[in-house]
C-alpha cells in the first residue's frame, strides 16, 4: 500500500528550500504520493527516509519470473497480483500447470517417466490465439545420487529445446531436493533452465538459499504451518533473498484442505492485511495431495486457479485434463474490460466445403464458442464466417456500429469469402434482422436468410433449413 | 513480525433451504463464510458443506463411447430403477430428475404421463429429489404446476422459475404446496438479485427459494460465471444483502455435457483420447470452479465425478 501525503511529508527535511522544483514540502510530497514526482526529486533526503518509502512504494506481492525462456517464448511471469478477485480490477500473471516426475524408482521406473513426459510435453493445442502446452516439470529427487542424475538427464534430454515438441514453448524445470549439497550439481547441470530450486525449510534455509543465490534461481520455500514458513521467508528476506515461491501445506503431511486454507491466507495476508512476508507467488503439489487419483486432482486444479495458485503440479496432463483446465485458466485471467475475441475468418464446421452454407456471428469469444458449438450439434455442415466486430456480443457489436451491412459486405467482399465459398446463402443473427435488406443491396447474388435470435434455436433452425 | 491467522468472518451468513420429505431432507447452504473457506468458521458452528446432486434424464443417456456410464444404469429399464440407481452412488445427496422428454421440439412428453413417471420416480427415491424442466417456458411451466398438486407434501424442489414464468410457478409450487424453488438467471448479479426480490413479492418465504445463477463449462465463458459468484457471495456477506443471500444451486451437468470436448468421439478427434475420461475430466473441473466460485450444490450426470466430487468436498471440509 502506497504512503499518504502526509506521512511522506513527515519524512522530507521541511525546508521548503524548493531544490525539488516544487514551492513547498508539502506541495511535494503530495505529489510524490500522487505518483506525479519520483521521491529522487529532492537532493536531501535521508537514506533511511528514502528506504522506507520506496519499500513502501513496492507492490503488495512480487512478481516472479522463472525459467529462461526460450526463442520466441519468454520466462514466465508469476505473481504481481493487487486483488483477491477478478472483478476488483483484473488478474495479471495466469498460473502455470506442471507434471511430477519422481526420481524414486519405486516410484515411477524409467518407463512411466517416458510416459508421463510424452503425454505431457506432446500436448499442444492453440485455443483464441494462445498456444496451450505444459509449461512446468517438477521433479522430486532422492537420497540415491546416481539415480537422481540419470533421471534429471532423461528429463533434460526430453526438455531439449531443439526438439521439436518444445520449439517455441517456454518450459520451467522444477527440482525439488532438500538437501543442498545433493541439489548442487543437479542445479549444475540443469541451469540451462534457469531451474527453479525446490526444498527450503526451517531446517536447511541458510544451505538452500546459498545455493540458490549464488546461481541466480527462484527458490521454494515451505514449512509445517504458515507460521514456520512465515519465520523461514523472513530469514531468507533479511539475507537479501526475494526472489521465491511459496509452498502450499505441509509438504511432509500433504492434506487438501490445510493447502487450500494455505493459499487463501496467504494470498489474503499479502494483498489485505499489506504483509509483504507472503507477497510471493505459490506452488501447490497436487500429486502428492491425491495420489494415483486423476479426477481428483484435475478438479483440485481447478479450485487453485481459481483461487491463489502459481503454479500446479499434477500427476500427469493429457488432453483429457488440459481441455477443461487451460479452458479455465484462460476464462479467468481475461481482463474483465477487455473482451476475448477470435481471429476473424472462415472457420468450416461438420465438414463443410465451398458448397456449404454461411452463417455469420461476431467475433466475441463466447458467441463464437456457443454458435459453434450448437452448429456441430446440429450435424449441417456451415462455413462460419466472422468479421472484426470489435470483440462484442452481436447487438452490442451492432449498437456500436462495429457489425453494419457495410462492414459485413466488406468483409465477403474484400475478405476472400466469395473466392473461398461457392454457396451464396448467408444466415445473418435473429437480432440483427435489420441488416437483411441494407446486406441484400449490398450483396448483389447472394440470398439473405434471417436466423433465430438465440443460440438454442440453431439446430432445429439449420435441420428445417436444410430440408 | 511472525504470522497471526486472522480468520474472516461475518455477520451474514447464507440461507438454508431444506428439501425432501421429513428424515431424508437435505439442506443446502446455510455457511458463513466464503465458498470452500471453511477454515475460516466460527469454531462452534457445524461445517455447511456443499451437496452433490445427481442427474437423472426421462428420456435417459446417450451412453456410446461411456462405458462406465452405461454400466451404472446398465438393465434399468424404467426410470424408477435409474432414480434408484443414481440415489445408491457414493456422494449422492440428492437426485436431480430432468424432464429433457417434455420438451416440445423434441419427444414432446404430455404433462400427464410426464406426472405419473415422477411419481414413481420419488416413491423410488430414498434421497431427496429436485426437479427440473425442458427450458420451454410454456411447458415448464403446465408441468411444474401439475407436479406441484400431484407432488404435494412432498417438498420438492423445482428447478427453475425465471422471469418469464416464476408467478406462476411460485403460486403453484410454493406458495400453494410448500415445494421449493430455484430462481433462475443468466449470469448477471443484477438480474439474480431483481428475480428474488419479484419472488418474494409474491409471497415466497426467502427460505423456499435457491438461486440458479446459471452456469458455463470451463473454457466457455466461465469467466462471468466466476465473477458473478464472486459478486454475489460477497454482497450477501460483506454488505448483507438479504435478497442475495440466497443459497446457490448449479446445474453443471447441463454445460459440461454440450461441450464438444464431451462429445466428440475418439474417432472424430484422434489425438484427444478416449471420450468418457475427457468428458469426466470436464463435468468435474467446472463443478470445483463452481464450488470454489460459491455453488452451495451442484448437479452431476457422471457416477465418477459424483463420488469424486462429494470426496473432495469432504476432503476441503471436515
Amino acid at each position: 500500500m502506497a504512503l499518504k501525503g502526509l506521512d511522506i511529508f513527515k519524512l522530507t527535511p521541511k525546508t521548503n528550500c524548493k531544490d525539488c522544483g516544487s514551492p513547498t514540502c508539502m506541495a511535494f510530497a503530495m505529489k510524490v504520493a500522487q505518483g506525479a514526482l519520483p521521491i529522487s526529486k529532492c537532493p536531501h533526503m535521508a537514506p533511511e527516509a528514502l528506504a522506507k518509502i520506496s519499500e513502501a512504494a513496492e507492490p503488495p506481492m512480487k512478481t516472479v519470473e522463472v525459467g529462461a525462456g526460450s526463442d520466441g517464448a519468454p520466462p514466465h511471469k508469476l505473481g504481481g497480483e493487487t486483488v483477491m478477485f477478478r472483478h476488483e480490477k483484473t488478474l495479471v500473471h495466469q498460473n502455470l500447470y506442471g507434471v511430477r516426475i519422481d526420481a524414486d524408482a519405486a516410484r515411477m521406473d524409467d518407463a512411466a517417466i517416458d510416459a508421463t513426459l510424452a503425454e505431457a510435453l506432446g500436448m499442444d493445442y492453440e485455443r483464441i490465439g494462445e498456444r496451450m502446452y505444459v509449461e512446468c516439470v517438477y521433479i522430486v529427487f532422492t537420497s540415491d545420487a546416481a539415480r537422481n542424475r540419470a533421471v534429471l538427464q532423461r528429463v533434460l534430454a526430453a526438455l531439449d529445446p531443439g526438439h521439436a515438441p518444445n520449439q517455441g514453448k517456454s518450459r520451467v524445470l522444477l527440482l525439488e531436493c532438500a538437501d543442498a549439497a545433493a541439489a548442487a550439481p543437479l542445479v549444475e547441470a540443469a541451469q540451462g533452465f534457469k531451474p527453479v530450486l525446490c526444498g527450503a525449510r526451517a531446517a536447511n534455509w541458510e544451505t538452500m538459499n546459498a545455493l540458490a543465490s549464488s546461481k541466480g534461481l527462484a527458490l521454494g520455500v515451505g514449512g509445517a504451518t504458515l507460521e514456520e514458513l512465515h519465520d523461514t521467508v523472513e530469514k531468507l528476506e533479511a539475507a537479501g533473498n526475494k526472489n521465491l515461491l511459496l509452498r502450499l501445506g505441509d509438504p511432509a503431511a500433504p492434506s487438501a484442505k490445510d493447502a487450500f486454507a494455505s493459499a487463501v491466507q496467504i494470498r489474503r495476508a499479502a494483498l489485505k492485511d499489506q504483509d509483504r512476508t507472503f507477497g510471493y507467488p505459490s506452488l501447490v503439489d497436487l500429486a502428492a495431495l491425491a495420489p494415483g487419483d486423476s479426477v481428483t486432482q484435475a478438479a483440485l486444479a481447478a479450485v487453485f486457479t481459481l483461487r491463489y495458485g502459481s503454479i500446479v503440479i499434477l500427476e500427469r496432463m493429457g488432453y483429457a485434463e488440459a481441455l477443461p483446465l487451460y479452458g479455465l485458466r484462460q476464462n479467468i485471467f481475461t481482463d474483465p474490460q477487455k473482451p476475448m475475441k477470435v481471429t476473424p475468418g472462415i472457420y468450416p464446421i461438420g465438414g463443410a466445403d465451398e458448397d456449404a452454407l454461411c452463417c455469420l456471428t461476431v467475433d466475441f469469444a463466447l458467441t463464437y464458442f456457443v454458435v459453434s458449438g450448437e452448429i456441430e450439434r446440429s450435424g449441417v455442415p456451415v462455413n462460419l464466417l466472422i468479421p472484426d466486430a470489435g470483440g462484442y456480443s452481436v447487438l452490442t457489436a451492432w449498437a456500436a456500429g462495429k457489425l453494419s451491412a457495410s462492414s459485413v459486405a466488406k468483409f465477403i467482399k474484400e475478405g476472400g469469402v466469395e473466392g473461398v465459398v461457392k454457396n451464396r446463402t448467408l444466415v445473418i443473427p435473429g437480432k440483427v434482422a435489420v441488416l437483411k435488406g441494407e446486406l441484400e443491396a449490398s450483396l448483389p447474388g447472394w440470398e439473405i436468410v434471417v436466423g433465430p435470435n438465440e443460440a438454442v434455436q440453431i439446430v432445429r433452425f439449420l435441420k428445417t433449413l436444410k430440408r | 513480525m511472525s504470522f497471526v491467522s486472522k480468520p474472516r468472518s461475518f455477520k451474514a451468513s447464507i440461507g438454508a433451504l431444506t428439501f425432501g420429505p421429513g428424515p431424508s431432507a437435505v439442506t443446502i447452504g446455510g455457511g458463513g463464510t466464503l465458498p470452500l473457506h471453511f477454515f475460516d468458521a466460527k469454531p462452534d458452528a457445524p461445517p455447511r458443506l456443499p451437496k452433490v446432486g445427481v442427474e437423472v434424464a426421462d428420456t435417459g443417456f446417450a451412453a456410446e463411447g461411456l462405458p462406465l456410464l452405461a454400466a451404472c444404469y446398465d438393465g434399468a429399464a424404467t426410470l424408477a430403477e435409474r432414480v434408484r440407481r443414481a440415489a445408491s452412488l457414493d456422494g449422492a445427496d440428492f437426485v436431480c430428475l430432468r424432464f429433457e422428454g417434455a420438451d416440445p421440439g423434441g419427444v414432446d412428453r404430455p404433462v400427464e404421463e410426464c406426472v405419473a413417471l415422477a411419481k414413481e420416480a420419488l416413491d423410488a427415491s430414498p434421497l431427496p429429489v429436485a426437479i427440473a424442466g425442458c427450458k420451454n417456458v410454456e411447458k415448464d411451466t403446465a408441468l411444474f404446476t401439475a407436479l406441484a398438486e400431484a407432488l404435494q407434501g412432498r417438498n420438492v424442489l423445482f428447478l427453475s422459475a425465471r422471469e418469464e414464468d416464476y408467478k406462476q410457478i411460485g403460486a403453484a409450487a410454493a406458495l400453494a404446496y410448500g415445494h421449493k424453488v430455484g430462481a433462475e438467471s443468466a449470469v448477471d448479479i443484477n438480474l439474480a438479485k431483481q428475480l428474488n426480490v419479484l419472488m418474494t413479492q409474491l409471497g415466497v418465504p426467502k427460505e423456499s427459494i435457491a438461486m440458479n445463477v446459471g452456469g458455463a463449462a470451463a473454457g466457455y465463458g466461465f469467466e462471468y460465471v466466476a465473477s458473478t459468484m464472486d459478486r454475489v457471495r460477497a454482497a450477501a456477506l460483506e454488505q448483507e444483502d438479504a435478497m442475495l443471500q440466497m443459497p446457490i444451486v448449479t446445474l453443471v451437468s447441463q454445460e459440461a455435457w454440450a461441450v464438444k470436448e464431451s462429445i466428440a468421439s475418439a474417432e472424430d478427434v484422434p489425438e484427444w483420447g478416449e471420450l468418457e475420461q475427457r468428458a469426466i475430466q470436464m463435468e468435474a473441473v467446472t463443478a470445483a470452479a463452481c464450488l470454489a466460485s460459491g455453488s452451495d450444490a451442484v448437479v452431476l450426470r457422471h457416477p465418477v465425478t459424483v463420488g469424486k466430487i462429494a470426496a473432495l468436498i469432504k476432503a476441503l471440509g471436515v
